[in-house]
């Protein structure tokens, strides 16, 4: 279950709203800190430029996945090899990996759940967990225990 | 976002998606787990009870090379390779970044909604 980033935040306002704070491009733009050119359209290459302060050298390049109105929206996006300003300004981009990213809203009794996912760190077909590297618990002794034990029951 | 570990990692400069990839395989997670123990192996010793080649598992073993998980060591006419988790660590590190900007702009989210 852990080739994945996993968050739940419950927001006090209609479903309806927090759909159009995530799938709006302005709106997204607004919190997300990037300035996109325009809308996000299903399938379709969303471009902009991050504005965070001090990474603002960065790319927004993603492409849209799915809008399933106020249910999901997600995108896969690139993970570059390096943040470092030249060192991503001479870098090859069109290769990075990519990880999905989806939002995916609930209707609760006081708001809105939002659960966020984010996999594919792997990026490989086949579904391979690295579950065992990701906990913090233990050291390498156990993590790796939970390597060979990962393997044997693929196995 | 967290400023001094994102230009660490920036400065170090390695790439963390190839170590997810070397890793998105059993016969190198497998080889991984074999040589976590600290004990360098040869390659006769690591083929022994797969059922791949010995130029199989050199090739798997190389991959692991490239990203900085294995290294070889020469012992006399023979190579052994041994274990080194720096990029797996480097690997969680970058993982645990990347989930600590969702923390960050989830709350720029609630507090674009809610305020």
């Amino acid at each position: 279950m852990n080739d994945r980033i996993e968050k739940r935040i419950e927001l006090k306002a209609p479903i309806s709203r927090v759909w159009r704070a995530v799938t709006d491009y302005r709106e997204f733009g607004a919190w997300f800190c990037v300035k996109l050119d325009g809308p996000f359209v299903q399938g379709q290459l969303s471009r902009g430029q991050i504005t965070y302060p001090g990474y603002e050298h960065l790319k927004w390049e993603a492409v849209v996945q799915k809008m399933e109105p106020e249910r999901l929206f997600s995108f896969t996006w690139p993970h570059p090899k390096s943040l470092d300003k030249a060192e991503y300004a001479s870098g090859d981009h069109s290769k990075d990996p990519t990880t999905l990213v989806e939002f995916r809203l609930e209707k609760t009794a006081t708001g809105t759940l939002l659960l966020l996912t984010e996999s594919g760190f792997d990026n490989v077909p086949g579904d391979i967990r690295l579950e065992a590297f990701r906990r913090n618990e233990g050291g390498w002794a156990e993590q790796l225990k939970n390597i060979e034990r990962y393997v044997a029951k693929a196995a | 976002m967290l400023q001094k570990q994102r230009s660490s990692l920036a400065a170090r400069g390695r790439a963390q998606a190839p170590v997810f990839a070397a890793l998105g395989d059993e016969t190198r997670l497998a080889l991984v787990a074999k040589l976590s123990g600290g004990q360098p192996c040869s390659i006769s010793h690591l083929t022994k009870g797969s059922k791949l080649t010995r130029q199989a598992i050199t090739k798997h073993l190389r991959v692991l090379e490239s990203v900085g998980i294995v290294h070889s060591v020469h012992a006399g006419r023979e190579s052994l390779f041994e274990f080194d988790p720096t990029p797996i660590a480097e690997m969680r590190e970058y993982l645990d970044f990347v989930s600590e900007q969702w923390d960050h702009a989830l709350v720029r989210l609630k507090s674009f909604i809610e305020d």
